[in-house]
């Protein structure tokens, strides 16, 4: 990626800064850790789930920018969301990082995340814009069998 | 200054309409033509699996390997070609040690000894020897600028059975007073094991003179091919041990239930072996002796020099370790504030420098110091004053692509 504002767009540093979704959860029924090795991302991702909807969501850890703002947009998108809502849509986000799916009428439902959409021409860097979305996905995957 | 760039052909990459600035050499080092033509002209001219045939092509790929050892042998001046082993790194070289000469050496009671500072090759090879035997690790833990200090040594102790550590620290690109660590194992029975991967590329290596038991390092750091490592160990020691892997070329007599193993080093070298490494090393060597050592490490003292004296000025950069060139190798491990290093690696690739982010392969270090990422620059032979002055110039840069105002 040639420009470096596109990569750390307005958006993205916003949420890189925000704490709001950043701490432990009190009332937690769902929790799991997520680890690039390579480069150190480490999240905790913490649910508090109530009849198969997200009443609350949160995460702690360190990273990267991509990582944390990452992380941040997607508790801002999955919170309130039912069980299956939030996995489609973090289906929906993988599939635009691969680029399986990319016209942007599709993709307008995943909002802030739809600014990490060039991630994926930054092979270094795929692996911190996913890193919360597979962590989440994982856990409500195991939470649902 | 040395002036070898011609020599490069990579070198005049272009990315993002920059000429790249490698400075990721504690990774790994570009290759001369004298380097990748070796390689052609062995696989163009004389390819044969060595020490097999009785043709031609085997008998001309064996006199290549042979001579690219006894050329390792010059370069580090050991004794005799039968102490040097060919592997695949110094990763390798660690396992073959830990494997072949730790478990079998060591029992309940023993310990192991090693600085906080080392790479996960000379670390977690360790702590499996340790859950294996019932031996403990015992840590060096250093001071704040990244030295062993006196009470680091006295862990060195009647109990110590190996003292295994970096003769230049990836991560603090420090330089060690090897001979002094070497004698204190000694002192007490101790096997010396001297990790020169961050080393040998960077100035003179004498076995002899340091003394060690075992000395390892990597061949593609210093101007060589991926996957040629170099094992040196002094002959009685390597004659103890068992072999470390088992199959063609390390044997003397193969029976239905039993077998007898070849001569030093083969004993050590099953299966086919790397030629193009080895060749690759040899004109390696050839390369950096015809530079001098002396001269590479002066070289690489200077770039060094300026980059610590310019980044000192930079707000917001944190050298991590000493920051006197004199002590220090041209490895700088730098954090940015606010800014995570992954980030920085990125910013810093889209003006064409290339520098490692990350842990360094020495997790127990960051958690140690509280750094659990850092930036780490370093410099090799065709690195020039230019290029630092680029470096310096565009590292500020990298806080204000993150959004901050200074």
């Amino acid at each position: 990626m040639e420009n470096m504002n596109e990569l750390y767009s307005d958006i993205i540093l916003e949420h890189n800064q925000c704490q709001e979704n950043k701490h432990p959860l009190d009332q937690a029924n769902l929790q799991e850790h997520g680890h690039n090795p390579s480069c150190g991302d480490d999240i905790t991702l913490q649910a508090d789930i109530q009849d198969g909807i997200i009443k609350d969501a949160a995460y702690t850890g360190h990273g990267c920018a991509i990582s944390q703002a990452s992380a941040d947009i997607m508790i801002d998108l999955i919170k309130g969301k039912s069980v299956e809502e939030a996995l489609r849509l973090v289906d929906l986000f993988l599939d635009m990082i691969k680029r399986e799916v990319t016209d942007d009428d599709e993709l307008e439902e995943l909002e802030d995340a739809i600014a990490l959409k060039n991630i994926s021409n930054m092979p270094a860097r795929v692996k911190c814009a996913v890193l919360a979305w597979h962590t989440l996905k994982e856990a409500l995957e195991r939470d649902q069998k | 200054m040395l002036n070898v760039r011609r020599d490069f052909p990579i070198l005049t990459k272009v990315h993002n309409g920059h000429q790249i600035v490698y400075f990721d050499n504690a990774a790994t080092t570009q290759k001369p033509y004298q380097v990748i033509h070796a390689i052609v002209d062995l696989l163009e001219n004389h390819n044969g699996n060595p020490h097999r045939g009785a043709h031609v092509l085997s008998i001309e790929a064996g006199e290549l390997y042979d001579e690219a050892r006894e050329a390792v042998r010059r370069f580090i001046n050991a004794k005799s070609t039968q102490e040097i082993v060919f592997v695949r790194n110094t990763t390798e070289a660690l396992n073959l040690i830990s494997r072949s000469y730790g478990e079998t050496h060591l029992h309940k009671g023993d310990k192991i000894v090693i600085p906080i500072s080392e790479h996960h090759s000379n670390l977690v090879t360790w702590q499996r020897v340790c859950q294996k035997t019932g031996a403990e690790l015992d840590y060096m833990y250093l001071d704040a600028e990244g030295h062993i200090t006196e009470a680091d040594l006295a862990k060195i102790d009647d109990r110590t059975k190996i003292v295994s550590f970096a003769a230049v620290s990836n991560v603090y690109g420090m330089k060690r007073p090897v001979k002094e660590i070497v004698a204190r194992a000694h002192a007490v029975g101790a096997v010396a094991i001297v990790d020169g991967a961050q080393s040998v590329p960077h100035m003179k290596t004498d076995v002899q003179d340091i003394d060690c038991d075992f000395f390892v390092f990597s061949g593609h750091k210093m101007c060589g091919s991926a996957s040629t490592g170099v094992l040196y160990g002094k002959k009685a020691i390597l004659e103890d041990m068992e072999p470390f892997l088992l199959g063609g070329d390390m044997i003397e007599y193969v029976q239905e239930q039993s077998t007898t193993f070849n001569e030093l080093p083969f004993k050590f070298e099953a299966g086919s072996q790397n030629v193009e490494g080895a060749v690759a090393l040899h004109a390696a060597i050839d390369y950096l002796e015809d530079l001098g050592m002396d001269a590479i490490e002066e070289h690489e003292h200077e770039l060094t020099t300026r980059c610590l004296e310019g980044m000192k000025k930079i707000p917001h950069i944190h050298i991590i370790g000493s920051t006197d060139p004199a002590e220090k190798t041209g490895v700088i491990t730098f954090t940015i504030d606010g800014v995570h290093p992954h980030d920085a690696a990125t910013i810093l690739d889209s003006f064409g420098i290339a520098i490692r982010s990350g842990h360094h392969c020495a997790q127990p270090l960051g958690c140690h110091l509280g750094v659990e990422a850092s930036n780490r620059a370093s410099f090799y032979i065709y690195n020039t004053l230019d290029e630092v002055d680029y470096f310096l110039e565009k590292l500020p840069l990298v806080r204000k692509q993150m959004g901050f105002k200074d």
